[in-house]
């Protein structure tokens, strides 16, 4: 089967004032497979994802979806068109449960206007998804309760929650232990086997062994991309990143 | 008269609303900026300072800018304690967090409100001004207490800059605006700044109010108007902008007269708090504020 | 039937033979706790539920309140229509006012909310000709007559009352176990995290706005209907000030605390006011040591402690 693109970016930029943290990039991306997005801090990392999940606005260029022009829509239409993003900085709703948490995320796409689904069969998909993740045993705990690496979780399980096509995951295995990010490996390819996944990651280790591809930008722009041993080998990248 | 001098006597009626405006928008604003809080209790403050300028005035006798000048400097004094007070007892324990503040500051304006209520009553009392002379203009004659306001007023807003731009005190406070924890760090102790912050803001509008109150009198109800146009100031000169708040005083009390002549008085307020609305939501920093950081 | 419902359902049941049981005075006092509970009920949607604090509900009790009052001083209308105004009134306003407010979040907000219901009240000053301004006017006994029977008796009265509050009580009720008082809840814990989950967290605010605007018409029209008497002061900031401390000392976010806090700040007002003009004191106080020892009120603490089934 060739090869469907899920996402594609066109000349897109982000200015901030003076400063252009995202720099006319073009972006392709195919459906089902692991993309590690690599960089040094400050290259625009997290901004390119931001304007591809509709967080921030593009000062110019267009966003791609499925074969959609998203650039003019809104975030909350882009998750339901199927791109789902997890933070970086852990975002749960902490004074509920996990449960609640992750019926949020499920209820969005089971809604019809503003009327829910009916309780159980949203109780059963948000378990199934806290299944998914090792969490099912833990629904009714208070999420700000949890440990920094279940948070992690509980993180991953809302965006999964939203079945999306596209997940965006922003360093999630920051401030892991080994056997969390492990385990965390294993999820995302898990995850990987239906829906395509869009990895910002810092830990070489992680990125070595789960993308298929990786992208690595520099000040905004693209620096390189190809597959790991590729880009393990690639000179500038060693100079630029791996601090060669 | 001509349409001159009746613009004349208009203006200088404008510059003395202005001038105590300016002054009272000037504490809101220092409150504002420093302490990122909003404070709903300040008219009240400006109230209490009218209401003991009347107490200070009417216990000392003899001439008239005896007692004044007595409650020049006893009614900002004592304001200012009891601004300092409620900062420790309430602002502080609410970690200025500021939507509680602003419930807490409305609490307090009920407090403050009804305490003048039951101890100073509800009548409107007069203040002897201090000085009594007319300057003479060939049209018509105007009372020099109210030029002297006006001069009162600049000196101190000029007090004030001095304070903020050449002190340490000033400088400390700047240091705390720009980023407390930094400050913190620099041991700057950003607790006390922050009373004394709040005590100045309160000082600001009593003496705005020691300065009005030999033209309007003191009443229990006095807060409410300085209050709602100190916002004004204060929203459209930009939040926190201190130039930008003397500028939008100036520009607000002066208009404030000449816009009544053309439309009622109230359809001028209905015009000034929807200008305030359409500020916030489309230009949230203010018509004259620089972008904020 | 849950407890939940069950409780809720009691209290109406509690409240209609209260009926029978209150002395003339208490009897009266409680007709008018219960419609203003209804104002309050409304603002805990917005303040409770959404967590969007407003200064400016009285913008919308007065909508109703004029809506109804100007419609029967002016346009002779029954009753009911003028509820319905009220209700058409409230949520319009609250409509037109969030498309603008809703731009901005926090103490901006607050602000921008006080400042278009100032302006509301000046404007009320401002048509005295047909408003009559602070003095008021009273509505004609023909405009205050329900199936017949005449709103200015007590009995049947009481039970306008019982209805309007019944029908707000019971609404804040299904909105707080509905789909969309969860995305409220979510609305109010993390507004950036609400909206990554697919939300429109700009129009889910809107609605939750409407809605408190509808109710608060209600109110303000039940009140103009049952009381005959239609007044700025009903407007002006006292009103959107008192409902935000009816919610915080009942609870905010519990169906219930809102009618709690207005029964108990209307007695303490009413017995302080015995022995002192300075009553509104009380209020301040309240306020301060609400805000500062007390924040989630009674039932809010009471659901944190021991019943967190409470809704």
């Amino acid at each position: 089967m060739a090869a469907v693109t899920l996402l594609e970016t066109h000349g897109l930029t982000r200015r901030f004032g003076g400063l252009t943290a995202v720099d006319g990039v073009e972006f392709r991306l195919q459906e089902g497979e692991i993309r590690a997005l690599i960089g040094p801090n400050g290259a625009g990392k997290t901004t390119f994802v931001s304007l591809i999940s509709g967080r921030l606005r593009p000062t110019a260029g267009r966003v791609i979806f499925a074969g959609e022009d998203v650039t003019r829509l809104p975030a909350h239409a882009r998750v339901m068109r199927g791109i789902a993003y997890t933070f970086q900085i852990t975002s749960v709703f902490a004074r509920m449960t996990l449960l609640d948490n992750v019926r949020l995320a499920v209820q969005r796409r089971m809604m019809q206007g503003w009327r829910g689904p009916d309780a159980a069969a949203l109780d059963a998909a948000a378990m199934a998804v806290l299944d998914r993740v090792g969490l099912a045993a833990r629904a009714t705990e208070t999420a700000g309760n949890l440990s920094y690496g279940h948070q992690r979780l509980l993180e991953v399980a809302m965006g999964l929650g939203l079945s999306p096509r596209l997940l965006i995951l922003d360093e999630p295995t920051q401030g892991l232990s080994d056997a969390e990010i492990a385990s965390f490996t294993a999820l995302v390819r898990e995850i990987a086997r239906e829906a395509t996944v869009l990895l910002i990651e810092h830990n070489m280790g992680v990125v070595m062994d789960l993308a298929d591809r990786i992208t690595v930008m520099e000040r905004g722009q693209i620096l390189a991309e190809g597959p790991p041993a590729a880009i393990r080998a690639d000179a500038e990248v060693q100079r630029a990143y791996l601090g060669g | 008269m001509d349409l001159g001098p009746y613009l004349m006597l208009a203006s200088l009626e404008g510059a003395v609303g202005a001038a105590v405006l300016a002054l009272t928008a000037l504490g809101l604003s220092l409150v504002f900026g420093v302490m990122r809080i909003v404070n709903v209790a300040h008219g009240e403050f400006y109230m209490l300072g009218a209401v003991l300028a009347w107490w200070v005035t009417s216990m000392i006798g003899g001439h008239p800018a005896l007692g004044f000048v007595a409650a020049m400097v006893v009614a900002p004094l004592v304001v200012g304690l009891i601004a300092a007070a409620a900062e420790r007892l309430v602002l502080r324990r609410l970690n200025y967090d500021p939507e509680a503040t602003i419930v807490a500051t409305i609490g307090l304006l009920y407090v403050i409100q009804q305490l003048a209520l039951s101890t100073y009553g509800a009548d409107a009392r007069p203040v002897p001004a201090p000085i009594d002379f007319r300057i003479q203009f060939p049209w018509f004659g105007y009372s020099g207490y109210k030029l002297c306001v006006i001069v009162a007023s600049a000196a101190l807003m000029l007090g004030v800059w001095l304070v903020l731009t050449r002190t340490r005190a000033g400088l400390m406070m700047r240091a705390t605006q720009y980023d407390p924890e930094t400050a913190r760090a620099f041991a700057i102790p950003v607790g006390r700044v922050y009373a004394g912050v709040f005590a100045a803001g309160a000082m600001l509008a009593a003496l705005g109010a020691v300065l009005i109150v030999p033209i309007q009198q003191a009443h229990y109800l006095m807060g409410h108007d300085p209050l709602l146009l100190s916002f004004i100031v204060v929203i459209i000169g930009g939040l926190g902008s201190l130039r930008g708040t003397v500028l939008a005083a100036v520009i607000i009390g002066m208009s404030d007269g000449i816009i009544s002549v053309f439309f009622s008085p109230t359809l001028a307020k209905i015009l000034a708090t929807l200008l305030v609305a359409f500020v916030l939501v489309w230009r949230p920093t203010g018509l004259f504020g620089a972008r904020a950081a | 039937m849950s407890r939940a419902v069950g409780l809720h359902l009691g209290l109406l049941a509690a409240l209609a033979a209260a009926q029978f049981l209150l002395p003339d005075y208490h009897h009266g006092n409680l007709a008018r706790i219960m419609v203003l509970a209804a104002f309050a009920s409304a603002y805990n949607i917005t303040f409770g539920y959404a967590g969007m604090l407003s200064l400016g509900h009285a913008m919308f009790f007065g909508a109703g309140l004029y809506a109804a009052g100007l419609a029967a001083e002016f346009g002779g209308t029954a009753a009911p229509l003028g509820l319905v105004l009220g209700v058409l009134a409230g949520a319009i306003v609250a409509t037109v006012v969030g498309l603008l407010a809703l731009r901005t979040t926090g103490v901006s907000f607050m602000i921008v909310t006080l400042m278009f219901a100032q302006a509301g009240f000046l404007t009320v000053l401002y048509f005295g000709e047909f408003t009559r301004g602070d003095e008021g006017f009273v509505l004609a006994p023909a405009a205050r007559t329900v199936l017949g029977l005449s709103l200015a008796d007590p009995a049947t009265r009481y039970w306008a009352a019982l209805c309007v509050f019944g029908a707000v009580m019971l609404g804040s009720l299904a909105l707080a176990r509905s789909a969309f008082g969860r995305v409220l809840a979510a609305i109010r814990e993390n507004e950036e995290r609400t909206r990554m989950l697919g939300y429109d967290v700009f129009r889910a605010k809107l609605m939750a706005l409407a809605v408190s605007g509808a109710m608060a018409g209600a109110a303000g029209a039940a009140y103009a209907l049952l009381f005959g008497y239609v007044g700025a002061t009903f407007a002006s900031i006292q009103y959107s000030i008192l409902p935000l401390l009816w919610v915080l000392m009942g609870g905010a976010a519990t169906v219930l605390g809102p009618f709690l806090g207005t029964l108990l700040m209307f007695y303490l007002i009413d017995i302080s006011s015995s022995f002192t003009t300075a009553h509104m004191m009380i209020v301040g106080f309240a306020l301060i040591g609400l805000i500062l020892f007390f924040p989630k009120g009674i039932l809010g603490t009471l659901r944190e402690r021991a019943a967190p089934w409470l809704p």
